[in-house]
């Protein structure tokens, strides 16, 4: 049995009349088997042009005036009314797809003038800005801009509105600056943005150091923490290569050079360790003392507490600048024997002017530990 | 309208239509790029841009290789901003010997174009080791294997000839004595003198603090390098530019 949803037209069926008629349109010859309507093979065909046919005279009869085509150059100025709305009709450009139609409309009117608008745009901008490149140069513009001179009047406008400010700082002497208000005002937002910009990296934006990197904020220092050391310390850095008059010290590589033997260096590590009651093996640390006064003292001090003429750091605290989280650790201070540090630091004189190092001496002086 | 009606030829031709598509495209192309190569102020004149030295070449070829220019560029930008953070905003010149240049696109870690001198040795080597040890808030990653990895330059001269063949003006003494100036800048107890003389104002530093050349070596030699080579002091900017 036929499923009656089946809409596969049934073969032995007669063409319906619509059918003929569109025979009859394409002049099918009703002779020829290959083009009868009466053979159900060719059924299918026709029953589709039939229903095309169909549904085009539906279209034409229901669509409003303004999507009706028309032929190409089939000129239509006819205005019509439906609905009491003034409907213009639009010509069709002739193009036509499966009974889809190409229409001719024009472009929107703010697209087109928007458009001609940036026509004459690029033709000033041209005019106004470096644009056409010629044989040696390009053209420069008439407004002469160049990006150069943007940035270095910029620039300038800035120095300028520091200018007085900047030539007091550079010109007081260094310890009058953190007493004086206006100054050291300045220096901490001044001297915090250029701390942010070139110190933070190994100072920590918060200046509190990392292992290797001072910490700022205490009064522990190693070459020495008054306005007057801390602006020669940024001015000239520390074992800086290029700077000649760089602070300077070199701690030995005592176990590198063979200086002293492994056992020894442990002593030495023990001792050190008894110096701030660290935990240390008592016995080792008795025969370190020896060892340290014999090589670390002319440095360190008998007592461990340092040198800052020579950046030798206090032992005898519990600041830790080679430590692990801020605490001593046996490990880290045997590597440095063995090793020897050598920690730098930039000169700063060939990146910032005098008043820019005042200002991060000013800075630094007053983050807690300045002297 | 009579073009219009022969430009309908092209549409209704695939093959038409892309033969003068691509010289549409070629034409433009000439256009922007032909006036850079005879212009005379396309790369401005500037004294001190030396090409690398070959233990420099070899750190850069290192940064290429991890990808460093993923995440930090090398072109500081004329403006006021980048110029007070940076230094001096970057000349054509300055990556003339570069190949492929490492300008980037995008900015996660900060410009490098003038890093060079701006941290010490020691910095380097415990940022690379562990970024978070000297910054906390870092994001990247550590490459302290670099330090392991030692380089033996077997192959130095050939690598100045690659680089001759774009354009780079390596000398025969330098391809000659290119093994022997990649060991010497990392060893300051070599003989620097040739070295200097070819690579003027090259830095003589056992870089890691270890013996052997490693990569870090390298890669370190290059980052001090970076932004040094131009004495702005004597920087005349090109007012036609």
């Amino acid at each position: 049995m036929a499923d009656p949803t089946d809409e596969t037209p049934d073969p032995t069926a007669n063409p319906t009349p619509r059918e003929r008629k569109v025979a009859e349109d394409l002049n099918l010859d009703v002779s020829d088997p290959h083009e009868s309507p009466a053979n159900p093979e060719n059924r299918v065909g026709l029953d589709r042009r039939a229903a095309d046919e169909e549904n085009r005279e539906q279209i034409l009869r229901n669509a409003p005036e303004q999507i009706v085509g028309t032929a190409r150059g089939e000129r239509r100025k006819r205005a019509t009314r439906r609905a009491g709305k003034k409907v213009i009709e639009v010509q069709s450009t002739g193009h036509s797809w499966d009974g889809i139609e190409e229409y001719d409309n024009p472009l929107p009117r703010w697209w087109l003038w928007t458009f001609y608008i940036t026509v004459i745009w690029a033709v000033g901008y041209v005019l106004a800005y470096p644009a056409i490149p010629l044989v040696n140069r390009a053209t420069q513009g008439f407004l002469g801009v160049t990006t150069r001179d943007e940035v270095a009047r910029d620039i300038q406008r800035f120095d300028e509105a520091n200018a007085p400010i900047q030539t007091r700082l550079a010109s007081v002497e260094l310890d009058a600056i953190p007493g004086d208000p206006e100054l050291l005002n300045y220096a901490n937002n001044a001297g915090g943005a250029i701390f942010r910009t070139w110190c933070a990296q190994c100072h920590g934006s918060g200046a509190a150091g990392a292992p290797g990197y001072p910490n700022l904020l205490d009064n522990d220092w190693l070459w020495g923490g008054t306005m007057e050391d801390i602006h020669y310390t940024l001015t000239h850095g520390i074992r800086s290569p290029e700077d000649p008059d760089t602070r300077y010290s070199e701690m030995p590589k005592f176990g590198v050079d063979g200086l002293l033997e492994d056992e020894q260096i442990e002593q030495v590590v023990n001792y050190i360790l008894s110096l701030s009651d660290e935990p240390h093996d008592a016995q080792r640390a008795a025969a370190g003392e020896e060892v340290y006064v014999d090589n670390c003292s002319a440095c360190h001090a008998e007592d461990g507490t340092g040198d800052r003429a020579q950046g030798a750091p206090n032992l005898a605290d519990a600041v830790w600048l080679y430590g692990r989280d801020g605490r001593a650790d046996p490990a880290v201070i045997r590597r440095i024997v063995h090793d020897g540090p050598y920690g730098v630091m930039p000169a700063w004189s060939d990146r910032l002017n005098e008043g820019e190092i005042r200002a991060v001496a000013a800075y630094v002086h007053g983050l807690g530990g300045g002297e | 309208m009579a073009l219009l009606d022969h430009h309908k030829i092209l549409e209704k031709n695939a093959t038409l239509l892309l033969v003068f598509s691509f010289l549409v495209v070629t034409i433009g192309g000439i256009v922007q790029i032909t006036p850079l190569f005879y212009i005379e102020n396309t790369i401005e004149e500037v004294e001190g841009v030396r090409p690398y030295t070959p233990l420099e070449l070899t750190g850069r070829d290192i940064y290429v290789r991890e990808g460093c220019y993923v995440c930090h560029s090398q072109m500081i930008r004329p403006m006021r901003d980048e110029v007070e953070r940076y230094g001096h905003y970057s000349l054509a010149a300055e990556s003339m010997y570069d190949h492929p240049f490492q300008w980037g696109s995008k900015r996660t870690g900060p410009d490098l174009a003038r890093v060079g001198g701006r941290y010490s040795d020691e910095w380097h080597i415990d940022h690379l080791n562990d970024p978070r040890a000297v910054v906390p808030e870092s994001i990247m990653p550590a490459y302290g294997f670099l330090r392991t990895r030692l380089i033996e330059p077997t192959q130095m001269a050939q690598r100045l000839g690659a680089d001759i063949a774009v354009g780079v003006p390596y000398s025969e003494e330098m391809v000659a004595e290119a093994r022997a100036d990649f060991l010497a800048q990392a060893d300051p107890d070599l003989d620097g003198e040739g070295l200097f003389e070819r690579y003027p104002g090259a830095q003589q530093r056992n870089f890691d603090r270890q013996a052997g050349v490693s990569e870090m070596d390298a890669l370190i030699a290059y980052l001090q390098v970076l932004g040094t080579m131009v004495d702005f002091s004597t920087f005349e900017p090109d007012p036609r530019r």
